[in-house]
């Protein structure tokens, strides 16, 4: 049933992602693009890209997004409701033994080990995204079909973010500008 | 905290759905903006308090933002300031991202908003480029061997071999077990 699996689904995301902001990325696009094809790389991204202009975690975003897609509003809210629900369960214990016995070395030592873990998990999404942008999906990665247009938009956008030090989303929308402009002028 | 429950209630609700709906920028944010209103508005809780509820929502999985008005909600009210905040927190998203998801296949047909959202993704991909590039340099200043190979392992498995990321990260959330219990046997 596809509302037990979404619950499932984004149970596990929000179960399983560690560290907040970007770290539901891999999360998000191992259950709903890799394993149950629920939204495209294409989808993916503008997905990120909405949620980087809405507020909000991205993980409800994508529950949301993705639940309406599949199953409407009960999708939603079922989608939802299994994102936040582990942290519902977990952030409430995890305070009530902080409240009681103000000591968690255990904890933070298990995430001393993971934050390396999760930065290369982000960093591998953020591969599976711009293979997207540079080449479209599912087409093989060869020089000769490269999209160079937004090969230079991305390489301006880590100026602008590195350098100019411009906000994320000024930036993202200047991206947009930039590609819209190619396209008219004759790309 | 003189205020019936009821009322408190209703005033934890609305600052989160307040917090919530106009926060962009993530967790850290609105951890901070929940600092400033609880702490230094409200005052019902304590500076030093705040700063192991924000290691506690930290900690926890999940989005930051939710586990943060948890622990907030949990430690003003027990449980139900707890579903409270939660529910505050999570309904502003909820709502636009319903009516973004309504108008998303129109918008997506468009010839204009169609190509601002394609250079978006190379946008999107220089962001994601540089919040990693910050992230790995923490890593790296380290300086703990461990640490390093976590990373390259972790890489390797979900960017090479496509290992399911559920099983990375319970992998290395167990061998971060086995260090914390490593150190504490070898430190005393």
């Amino acid at each position: 049933m596809i509302y037990l699996q979404m619950f499932f689904s984004f149970f596990q995301i929000g179960l399983f992602s560690f560290g907040g902001g970007y770290a539901a990325l891999p999360l998000i696009q191992g259950q709903i693009v890799d394993l149950h094809g629920w939204l495209g790389m294409e989808e993916f991204t503008d997905l990120i890209t909405i949620s980087q202009m809405t507020p909000g975690p991205i993980a409800i975003n994508a529950a949301t997004f993705v639940g309406t897609k599949v199953g409407g509003v009960l999708g939603s809210v079922v989608a939802t409701m299994g994102c936040v629900l582990p942290s519902c369960i977990l952030a409430t214990l995890l305070a009530k033994l902080y409240l009681k016995y103000r000591k968690m070395d255990l904890l933070q030592g298990v995430l001393h080990s993971l934050r390396p873990a999760v930065v290369a998990l982000i960093a591998s999404a953020g591969i599976s995204i711009l293979l997207t942008a540079f080449w479209g999906t599912g087409a093989a990665v060869a020089l000769e079909r490269t999209h160079w247009a937004m090969v230079g938009i991305f390489a301006v956008c880590v100026f602008l973010l590195r350098k100019a030090r411009l906000s994320p989303i000024l930036v993202m929308v200047l991206a947009g500008v930039l590609k819209l402009g190619i396209s008219l002028l004759g790309g | 905290m003189k205020e019936k429950n009821g009322a408190l209630l209703w005033k934890l609700f609305f600052s989160t759905f307040y917090l919530s709906a106009f926060t962009f920028g993530g967790g850290y944010v609105i951890i901070t903006l929940m600092k400033k209103k609880f702490v230094d508005g409200y005052h019902w809780i304590e500076e030093e308090e705040m700063l192991d509820l924000t290691a506690i929502a930290q900690s926890a999985p999940g989005p930051i933002a939710v586990n943060g008005s948890i622990v907030v909600g949990y430690k003003l009210l027990g449980l139900r300031g707890a579903l409270v905040a939660v529910l505050g927190t999570v309904l502003p998203p909820f709502l636009i991202i319903s009516l973004v998801s309504v108008f998303y296949s129109a918008f997506r047909e468009n010839y204009v908003i169609g190509q601002l959202l394609e250079g978006m993704q190379a946008g999107v991909g220089a962001v994601i480029a540089s919040v990693v590039y910050d992230m790995a340099a923490g890593v790296v200043k380290e300086k703990n061997p461990a640490s390093l190979a976590i990373m390259a392992a972790a890489f390797g498995a979900a960017c090479l071999l496509e290992v399911n990321v559920v099983l990375v990260i319970l992998a290395c959330g167990l061998l971060g077990v086995a260090r914390t219990l490593w150190n504490r046997r070898t430190r005393v």
